[in-house]
């Protein structure tokens, strides 16, 4: 690890402050950063800590019905809160890593980093959320720009994510077994005026909407459906030690129809 | 009975208790006083010319102390090795240099170019990282087969091409062998695999070097598992340091599966600096650094035909193995895809003729060496496979194939120079098949299969050699060692005992094994008795623990050792009673004459043997303290029988064990706990081969599995519970205690049946797949059930 300074804002503000001087960088849970930094490939100046902003911890629902959920919030809290109500968003949570990695990691981290094998990034875009910065509210269709690219500008933070709850909903994935990340991970919401299916771990673009599954579930909402589907093409799709192009195209529609089938 | 003290008892492992607590001493947590630290600049390139290496720069961060290169070991040895072979032409191995650091050229991702000593390991690390280096790069060679292509770019420039050598056993046998496949009513061909490995012990490898300044002598404190031969090897070849100027300590170490048997640069550049400056140095490997500087495992690629006349009796067994040699030659590593694996390719069956070729191979990879098993995992995949793709073809139980086939007439000599003692191969087949309920198997798979699910079982046998092994034999194969092992026995006045051995334990729990045994022999409590190992300044010249040898070859030490105790004891005791010497007994920890009710206690013997007021001084000396070097007359032979029970998803192509049982004969058990433990880790690191652990390289060279998050360490969630039974035992004939060796046969006889079971799963799915190269993730099961092939 290289030398660097550690802030510690108490708000918001006082983050952004700090984030818009100099070679800065926001530190979240630190899942990713900290191992990053270990191994010497990342280096800033100062690490500006967004643990002690209470403001974008914890949990609570809108007018609206959207579960909010503050940016700061750990994995394992968005497991415990969200069982009733929303339980495949409080499934995806509560799978994410082992429990040290659900105590620190935190949503708006993972958001942020948007790891092309992250879990949450699949929720945000099925659920169609919003995701809230100190700045602005972007929609989950904007926000995912790709491989860990987001619409975040520098220095943005994310505060709160807003889950529109489904009627039904489920995150099916298939695990890379050294990393436990996702292969290939599929998270289905069905709405009233629709269903959405995100899929992360597969694409090398990142997490993504594969759309003819979502009309065809739309139209007819059932496993079957999907098995009548052609896999998405191979190409584009990541190809590892642990699966080629085609393998994972063929599991995404695999996990598609599980999460459908499977779906609460 | 199970027993519950000395031989045959489950006594729990004493040394558990500081590992378990933190309180285990490991090389890690030795600090010398006033030490700096060591960092690496390593490779990252496959191959290069070094062009210039500047480390001005890097002189002047704070806290550098000096900066080693090449330059630095002129008129140094380079890293030597221990085994030559000689090819089919009669011609020796070839043998390139191996330096401390890289010389002119980098040969793999993790070659070491230069060394910075600084007062602490960010300093060091700092300064590494500002050290230029230019490398103009060079093709790379990793594929073994465009290695030995004409014109191929070579590894090491003064050699002629990338072969290290060409082996053929038995050269006598190869053209009655040929003639065998040729006029064979059936011949099986099977190409495949042995899949690359990094061992991956819990604790990376640590050097700590320290040079006492008042007498000129050094002292190396390593992660090792025969700290005697690196003593001899560092201070004879590499470093010019006479034994008696030289200690190695390796402590507490945390796994070693083999790769901590071998000499590493580090070691002897840490002896060596810590020298050069007058002052201790330490280097500690990172993790990241282990995966392309510890030596890996297997890495075959082989072709084996099985021949078989109309009755399907075994006629002739003929393969063609390139075997991954890395960029330089490891310690032992010409051994193992030659002798350690031709010799066991007659597996527990009757063919008469078996020849083995074997061509080593020189890429731009990390060196290869031995890995628990060694060899003889190779040797068992591929012939086990290869048995089983036979029985398919000929429509017949593979069961009933392996048992027509049989060895059962014991000493048996094998067409490949061993020579088995004993052995009953019907016997762990028979103890396998119960505890399998292998006729419950149709109802299980119809279970699966209602459920959407292919359900496998697979079956192999295994045998190996192993307590390694007859000194005289090994040196006529090659060894530059013997391989004896030494036990120094002292008791002291009050009748407790050290155990001095030059056998090493780094997990497999010898504190409390051997303690069992030598207070069994005495009768004495075994907390009285203390196993010593570890350090050269305090143990017997021994050569360490690998192939499963410490008890068959460092325990018969023990035992005649002891036996030299007793029989000077008896005298004591026999001048104390005013006894004939052969009227005495031992038993229980006291000297009875035989028929009478005198007796003396072991203590007042041993206080006798060293407060001599009445003792027989005019025949036997004073003290009681006896060493013995044991040097076995032959290899053992454990063998038994394996079973894995798989589930395929036929969706994903994701396979789930769902049993696995061993049947093993170690002949004797000193402590079936801890035989058990190490079935069960050997297990782990077989399934481990089979289904998760792959050690890749790009085209280029990169490493592709170069940490946790892409090489697939198994897991206990990965496992069912093992079903373990070590009762089928034959005695080995000749060592004292009739014991086998128990290490590595988990590893050695697991992956076969892992995979043979998930063939056959998905041929009960209608999926005809032949073979699937290790390890069968679930990308490569599912293409293969498209008919996609080996990817």
């Amino acid at each position: 690890m290289y030398d660097f300074e550690l802030l510690k804002p108490a708000t918001i503000d006082e983050a952004a402050a700090m984030l818009a001087e100099g070679d800065a960088q926001a530190l979240g849970g630190g899942q990713t950063l900290i191992p990053t930094m270990k191994a010497r490939l990342a280096q800033m100046d100062r690490l500006v800590a967004l643990s002690g902003i209470d403001a974008i911890r914890g949990v609570c629902t809108d007018d609206d019905g959207r579960i909010c959920i503050g940016g700061g919030t750990s994995h394992a809290t968005v497991a415990r809160e969200y069982a009733k109500s929303y339980p495949a968003l409080a499934s995806l949570a509560g799978r994410i890593g082992d429990p040290a990695v659900r105590s620190r990691g935190t949503i708006g981290g993972s958001l942020a980093n948007n790891d092309p094998s992250a879990c949450y990034p699949a929720a945000a875009l099925a659920s169609n959320a919003t995701i809230v910065t100190n700045t602005r509210d972007i929609g989950a269709d904007d926000f995912f720009q790709g491989m860990f690219t987001t619409a975040l500008e520098e220095g943005e933070i994310i505060t709160e994510v807003r889950f529109p709850v489904p009627e039904k909903a489920a995150y099916e994935k298939f695990i890379q077994p050294a990393s436990r990340f996702p292969l290939v991970a599929v998270f289905v919401a069905k709405f009233a005026d629709g269903v959405r299916v995100a899929v992360t771990g597969a694409s090398s673009d990142g997490v993504f909407r594969w759309s003819e599954a979502e009309q065809a579930l739309s139209d007819d909402w059932s496993a079957d459906v999907v098995a009548g589907l052609a896999a998405p093409g191979a190409e584009g799709m990541i190809s590892d030690l642990h699966g080629d192009g085609a393998y994972r195209a063929h599991l995404v529609k695999v996990m598609t129809a599980r999460a459908v089938k499977g779906a609460v | 009975m199970p027993k519950d003290t000395g031989i045959g008892a489950s006594t729990p492992r004493r040394e558990d208790v500081r590992f378990l607590t933190g309180k285990g001493r490991y090389t890690d947590d030795i600090d010398v006083a006033g030490q700096a630290h060591v960092v690496f600049l390593r490779s990252d390139v496959a191959h290069g010319r070094i062009a210039s290496i500047d480390t001005s720069a890097a002189e002047g961060v704070e806290g550098v102390v000096r900066i080693f290169t090449s330059k630095d070991f002129e008129g140094v040895g380079g890293i030597p090795c221990g085994w030559q072979i000689t090819s089919r032409d009669g011609e020796v191995m070839r043998e390139p240099k191996h330096p401390i650091l890289a010389e002119g050229k980098v040969r793999h991702v993790g070659d070491p170019i230069a060394a910075v000593v600084a007062e602490t390991r960010a300093q060091a690390r700092d300064a590494a990282e500002a050290i230029v280096v230019e490398i103009e790069d060079l093709p790379a060679v990793i594929d073994m087969k465009a290695a030995l292509a004409e014109g191929a770019p070579r590894v090491h420039d003064d050699l002629p091409d990338n072969l290290c050598y060409d082996w053929g056993f038995v050269e006598e046998n190869r053209e009655a062998v040929d003639r065998a496949i040729a006029e064979a009513a059936h011949v099986t061909t099977l190409d495949l695999v042995n899949n690359r490995l990094v061992a991956n012990p819990m604790e990376p490898r640590v050097a700590v070097g320290d040079y006492a300044r008042h007498d000129g002598s050094s002292t190396l404190y390593t992660t090792s598992q025969n700290p005697h031969v690196i003593r001899l090897l560092m201070g004879a070849f590499v470093l010019g340091i006479p034994e008696h100027k030289l200690r190695v300590v390796a402590p507490d170490v945390g796994g070693g599966f083999g790769t901590k048997i071998f000499h590493y640069a580090e070691e002897a550049f840490c002896t060596f600096a810590a020298r050069a400056l007058e002052r201790p140095v330490k280097w500690t490997s990172s993790r990241s650094e282990a995966f392309m500087s510890d030596a890996h495992g297997r890495d075959h690629v082989t072709r084996i035909e099985l021949a078989l006349d109309a009755d399907h009796n075994f006629t002739a067994v003929r393969t063609q193995t390139l075997a991954n040699m890395g960029a330089y030659l490891s310690t032992f590593a010409p051994s193992v895809p030659t002798w350690l694996h031709g010799t066991l390719m007659a597996g527990n069956y009757r063919t008469p003729l078996v020849y083995v070729n074997v061509k080593a191979v020189f890429t731009n990879t990390v060196p290869v060496d031995a890995y628990r098993g060694a060899g003889r995992p190779e040797a068992t995949f591929q012939l086990e496979r290869v048995i089983d793709k036979a029985a398919r073809e000929l429509g017949v139980d593979p069961v009933e194939l392996r048992r027509r086939n049989f060895i059962r007439e014991f000493p048996y000599q094998t067409p490949v120079a061993v020579e088995y003692d004993t052995g009953d191969y019907d016997a762990t087949m028979d103890c396998l098949l119960e505890m399998i309920d292998r006729d419950g198997f149709p109802a299980r798979r119809a279970e699966s299969e209602a459920r959407g699910k292919l359900r496998g079982l697979g079956i192999n046998c295994y045998i190996e050699a192993c307590g390694i092994a007859p000194s005289k034999l090994v040196g006529q194969l090659g060894a530059r060692a013997g391989l004896y092992e030494s036990a120094t026995v002292r008791v002291n006045a009050t009748g407790g005992l050290v155990v001095m051995t030059g056998s090493h334990s780094h997990g497999q729990g010898h504190e409390t094994s051997f303690a069992q045994v030598v207070a069994d022999m005495i009768g004495i409590n075994e907390d009285q008795v203390e196993i010593v190992h570890g350090d050269t300044a305090n143990t017997p010249m021994g050569m360490g623990t690998y192939g499963s040898r410490s008890l068959a070859v460092g325990g018969s030490a023990m035992v005649r050792a002891t036996e030299k105790i007793i029989a000077k004891a008896r005298k004591i005791a026999a001048h104390l009673m005013e006894a004939g010497e052969d009227d005495i007994e031992l038993k229980d920890g006291k000297f009875t004459v035989m028929g009478t009710d005198k007796s003396v206690a072991w203590g007042d013997v041993t206080l006798a043997a060293y407060v001599p007021h009445n003792y027989p001084l005019e025949d036997i000396e004073p003290g009681l303290e006896e060493t013995a070097f044991y040097d076995p007359n032959n290899f053992t032979y454990p063998s038994g029988a394996y079973a894995c029970e798989v589930e395929v998803d036929p969706e994903t192509g994701k396979v789930d064990v769902l049993a696995f049982a061993a049947a093993d004969d170690f002949g004797n058990v000193v402590n079936p706990m801890i035989v058990e433990g190490q079935v069960h880790g050997g297990i782990a690191q077989g399934i481990g081969q089979a289904l998760l652990e792959n050690c890749a390289y790009d085209a280029e060279g990169q490493l592709l599995s170069a940490s946790y998050m892409d090489y697939t360490m198994p897991r206990a969630h990965d496992f069912p519970m093992f079903q373990v039974d070590h009762s089928c035992r034959t005695p080995c004939t000749h060592n004292p205690l009739g014991v086998k060796g128990c290490g590595e046969a988990g590893a050695i006889g697991s992956p076969p049946s892992v995979v043979n079971a998930v063939l056959d799963a998905l041929a009960s799915g209608g999926h005809d797949v032949a073979h699937i190269d290790m390890p069968l993730t679930s990308g490569k099961v599912w293409a293969a059930m498209q008919g996609r092939g080996d990817k």
